[in-house]
């Protein structure tokens, strides 16, 4: 059973987003999308100042056996991004939604949040098995 | 576990290189010259107990069963080795071979043409030195095929059941890849083929028999509908040892293949090479073939250059020319009908594996399989997976079958046993295979530790992506 | 001859399991029309006969005292080599996908890509590539995805077979290829400023080149870094790593090569062993294998092939490369080569350059000329009236002097590109001077 956390918004290809006050996101991956990959190894991490649109691939994350794509789930600029996943990608399994975070992005149209699903949505999605 | 360098010790190394006596030594100029050299001091004695006995820590062919799906892990016979040894063919040098080495064109020539008449292709080339590249080579000549006709096409169409090296090769060459996907009988779609086929099609590849060890009975229209469309057939020849002398992929309607001699013409893979992946191909794409071609002319060989239209080289010299040596005298011993039973008993072999295990595991397709077949993990008992019965038989002196492909069916486990196995041994894997499945029932926790006799047990793989540690460290 | 250990019985009973009358019903799927073809191919034959027969055919070869390089070298195999990989658990054994049995090819794997990172001076080398022109052409693949640029430059003295195939991969791939003029027999690095400019990817330089010559790569690497491209070296004669500065040394970026030299027959070329090595920044985009070291469950030390999702068969059409055999069986050899010769391999490098040298003080004795005034290693270009002539009656009487360079560099006619290695004796050379003389 995976940890779905209420208040954050979710992508179906299972990223998260936590939007702050100032309308940037904190972005990851999912405990179900972690636990789908096994023990990851390596992150690829985005360039910071790039801009991007919603549904992009920004980041790649390896496991031993497969290798998964991270997409942006808003349009925006990346502006930071967890230099700390270089040393220590486990944290992505261990703290998906904390210490395991990947990228930070200026959201250029805070309307496309309403595209994504909320946390029972997302489990829901889970559920189906897609 | 020790490497040669643990055993390094200054004044071990009693290597004698020969003087060359004369004092005409050109100094070369010092900044163009290393300080020092840091390899291993050894002594001759300890370089071959560490070599004999890491030797000890491999399992082969030679040690037991190897029912390594899609690989062939044949018997290598050992007189092709002992032909591959003769200083009349390893002393000799690439740039004289028109001179000096007519045996040896005399062979790689013969080779082509029986590779030919088995195939039914009109031309072979051995220069490809893997199946890999024999794939990138049949790639580069349909790029070049389209490019002489003015035509823009660039897609590849490729099965989901596909080997990897497949879209790789695709996209090397800047095409795009498309995925067909097989139906429930582990066919082609043909539906969906017909959907994808448009005239940005260039080709399509399939291995044949396919991946999941069947032969796809829709073959002869698939290649109607490409040709339909002037689309290109590639054919993977993985797996032709399911089908050598029973049927030739150009009369499938095959323009273009690649074999592999490092699986259906029993040379042995070396712990990962040399191999070699000839490619052959139908009339109207001979033009392309990539250069030097061996052809002959009065009764003499020679490397014909002038082809204007090649790819162009894509390898140094002329290929694994010992490889080739070894395939050729397999060949030779074997003849056609040796084939013809070589195919027949590798399917025999397969079957009768199948029907065996099929009243234990659970077989996703039905049918009956060509040199190989496929069953996966589903409804084992306590969630045993595919990984840990590979792990457990390694404990029983069988090596693993291929596993987690091909990757549309989940959990696979790939079984061929090739043609060198006898009932007995395939008996014996079946009792194993058997009592590993009661083992699941009974002591899972055995299974999920598993391997428990193996020179190493289970590596920490995780450690070694985070942590990459290439080369030796004092 | 068969290798089928199955009895007649054996298959007959295995049918009944199956569920057939023959073996023929296992075929169903292959259409009727085109089953069991009739395949000309000669008779199969015994074991014994099929050796008589190839070694007639072998015979049809000729052996001479041999002085041609270009790419390939005759060194002599010591003894152990082949007895050690000729043990069939290494050479029936396939990839290591099973690394619980498959420690041997494993830690040997590991120990030739530490000698090769040893004399190359890189951080990193893989498995081993097909050989040293797709290891070349593998290595602008590299240098293409990691800089985004697809410009490269080559100087003219890189083999001119690697150029070739460069540039089949580069045409296949989009990449442009353009060719450095030499000077003097090295790359003219006036002319590689010149132009150098930002959209270039790398520079390759080989050293030593094709004509033999010690090439400056300190000069590529600063010509290179100065527009942020990345410097490529390569080489032939994996020999002269033994006794020259190495590419990591110089400051190059990727060093790529053939390792023939290392424990494997010249055998009309091949199997090959193709050498790929980097600095350590570059370790997610190299293709092919790499074996990394780890610990298995009870902490004992052991090695795995790791890093593989760069590989095809994870990555499949976003993979660094398609490869996937390589030259596992003649990396092994190299490893043993070099754990056998040692840091003896200065000595022996050293030989093969006093067999070139005595060799080029006699024929410019002689009164040929020696064409390019510029260091060299066990290779060197000389001028010959007629060379054509006097190569094809050296050849009659049992000497093949070089390789013509004419047909590679129109201007270079009647010069033939010579090698001397440690299996060149002093007699040998004396041999050649006397038949000169008569000829």
């Amino acid at each position: 059973m995976s940890n779905i956390p209420e208040d954050l918004k979710y992508t179906k290809t299972h990223e998260w987003i936590q939007v702050q006050d100032d309308y940037t996101g904190i972005c990851g991956i999912t405990d179900h999308a972690q636990e789908m990959l096994t023990d990851i190894v390596f992150v690829e991490l985005p360039e910071v100042g790039i801009e991007v649109k919603a549904g992009e691939q920004v980041a790649v994350v390896e496991s031993v056996k497969a290798v998964s794509d991270v997409y942006a789930p808003v349009s925006g600029r990346i502006v930071e991004v967890n230099k700390t996943l270089e040393d220590s990608p486990d944290l992505l399994n261990s703290d998906p939604y904390g210490k395991g975070w990947i990228f930070k992005i200026d959201i250029k149209d805070k309307h496309e949040l309403d595209e994504l699903m909320d946390a029972s949505a997302y489990a829901e999605h889970v559920a189906s098995g897609d | 576990m020790q490497t040669i360098f643990s055993l390094h010790k200054k004044g071990r190394n009693k290597y004698t290189v020969p003087q060359f006596g004369a004092e005409s030594y050109v100094p070369i100029p010092q900044h163009l010259c290393r300080a020092q050299l840091n390899l291993a001091d050894v002594s001759e004695v300890d370089v071959v107990r560490h070599y004999r006995k890491l030797s000890s820590l491999n399992f082969g062919v030679d040690n037991g069963m190897y029912p390594l799906g899609s690989c062939t892990m044949k018997y290598n016979p050992k007189i092709n080795d002992v032909v591959a040894s003769l200083p009349q063919f390893t002393r000799q040098h690439p740039a004289t071979i028109e001179e000096l080495s007519q045996g040896s064109l005399h062979i790689m020539y013969s080779m082509q043409e029986m590779l030919c008449a088995i195939t039914g292709m009109k031309q072979f080339t051995l220069m490809p030195a893997a199946g890999a590249h024999g794939e990138l080579s049949s790639v580069m000549i349909i790029k070049k095929y389209f490019e002489e006709k003015g035509e823009k096409r660039n897609i590849i169409l490729i099965p989901d059941s596909a080997h990897g090296t497949n879209p790789a090769s695709v996209a090397m060459c800047g095409f795009t890849v498309k995925e067909i996907p097989s139906n429930s009988d582990g066919d082609v779609d043909i539906e969906a083929l017909r959907a994808a086929l448009d005239d940005n099609v260039a080709a399509m590849m399939l291995t044949c028999p396919n991946t999941l060890g069947l032969f796809d009975r829709n073959i002869i229209t698939i290649a109607e509908i490409l040709r339909s469309k002037g689309a290109l057939f590639y054919c993977d020849g993985a797996n032709l040892n399911a089908i050598v002398g029973k049927v030739r992929p150009a009369d499938l309607g095959f323009d273009i293949m690649h074999v592999n001699l490092h699986k259906t013409f029993s040379t042995p893979h070396g712990g990962g090479g040399p191999g070699s992946g000839p490619i052959g191909v139908i009339e109207k794409l001979i033009p392309f073939m990539p250069v030097p071609v061996i052809a002959k002319k009065d009764n003499q060989y020679f490397l014909d250059y002038d082809r204007p239209q090649s790819i162009g080289r894509v390898h140094s010299y002329y290929g694994n020319f010992l490889v080739m040596l070894r395939a050729y005298t397999y060949i030779v011993m074997l003849g056609a009908s040796g084939l013809k039973q070589v195919a027949e008993h590798a399917v025999v072999n397969a079957n009768y594996l199948r029907v065996k295990l099929q009243k234990h595991f659970n077989l996703p397709y039905k049918r009956i399989c060509m040199h190989e077949f496929v069953i996966n993990d589903e409804g084992m008992p306590h969630g045993i997976t595919t990984n840990e019965i590979a792990k457990r038989l390694l404990d029983h002196g069988f090596h693993a079958p291929t596993v987690y492909f091909p990757l549309i069916v989940h959990g696979a486990m790939m079984i061929e046993p090739t043609e060198t196995e006898h009932k007995d041994t395939l008996d014996a894997f079946v009792d194993t295979m058997v009592a590993i499945k009661s083992e699941a029932h009974s002591h899972p926790e055995l299974l999920k530790a598993a391997p428990h006799t193996t020179p190493v047990r289970k590596v920490d793989a995780v450690l070694a992506a985070r942590k990459p540690v290439l080369q030796w460290e004092e | 001859m068969s290798f089928l250990p199955n009895s007649d019985e054996d298959i007959r009973l295995m049918c009944k399991e199956i569920g057939v009358n023959s073996v023929e019903e296992l075929f169903i799927d292959i259409p009727t029309t085109v089953k069991n073809p009739d395949i000309q191919l000669p008779s199969p034959l015994s074991e014994q006969e099929a050796l008589h027969s190839i070694q007639h055919t072998g015979s049809m070869n000729k052996q001479v005292c041999s002085l041609v390089g270009g790419g390939i070298y005759n060194h002599y195999v010591p003894a152990i080599v082949d007895h050690l990989s000729s043990r069939s658990e290494f050479y029936t054994a396939y990839t290591p996908y099973q690394p619980e049995v498959s420690q041997g090819t494993l830690a040997a794997i590991f120990e030739f890509q530490t000698y090769m990172c040893r004399l190359t001076g890189m951080d990193i080398a893989n498995a081993s590539m097909y050989d040293g022109a797709t290891a070349l052409a593998e290595a602008v693949l590299m240098a293409v995805r990691t800089t985004r640029k697809n410009k490269v430059l080559c100087s003219a003295t890189v083999h001119p077979h690697y150029r070739q195939v460069l540039a089949t991969y580069a045409w296949a791939s989009d990449v442009s290829l353009e060719i450095v003029p030499y000077k003097n027999g090295t790359t003219d690095y006036n002319e590689l400023s010149h132009k150098m400019n930002d959209t270039i990817a790398c520079v390759i330089v080989q050293s030593p080149n094709f004509f033999g010559v010690i090439e400056d790569i300190e000069k590529a690497v600063s010509i290179a870094h100065e527009h942020k491209a990345l410097c490529i070296t390569t080489f032939t004669e994996a020999m002269s790593l033994g006794l020259l500065k190495s590419p990591g040394e110089c400051g190059a970026d990727i060093a790529c090569g053939e390792g023939q030299s290392f424990g494997n027959y010249p055998a009309n070329g091949g199997p090959l062993l193709g050498i790929l090595s980097c600095k350590k920044e570059f370790m997610r985009t190299i293709p092919g294998r790499l074996i990394g070291k780890t610990v298995d469950e009870e902490g004992r030390e052991c090695y795995v092939m790791t890093l593989q999702t760069r590989e095809q068969h994870i990555r499949r059409e976003r993979a660094t490369s398609n490869i996937c055999t390589n030259e596992g069986l003649c990396a092994l050899r190299a490893t043993i080569y070099l754990s056998l010769v040692g840091n003896r391999l200065y000595e022996l490098a050293r030989t093969n350059h006093a067999a070139a040298s005595y060799c080029v003080e006699k024929l410019v004795d002689l009164g040929y000329e020696c064409v390019f005034d510029a260091p060299f290693f066990n290779e060197f270009v000389i001028k010959f009236n007629n060379a054509k002539d006097i190569r094809h009656k050296l050849m009659e009487n049992g000497f093949a002097l070089g390789i013509p360079l004419e047909e590679y560099y129109p201007e270079l006619s009647d010069c033939l590109l010579i090698a001397a290695t440690e299996c060149t004796t002093k007699d040998d050379i004396d041999t050649l001077v006397k038949l000169l003389q008569t000829i």
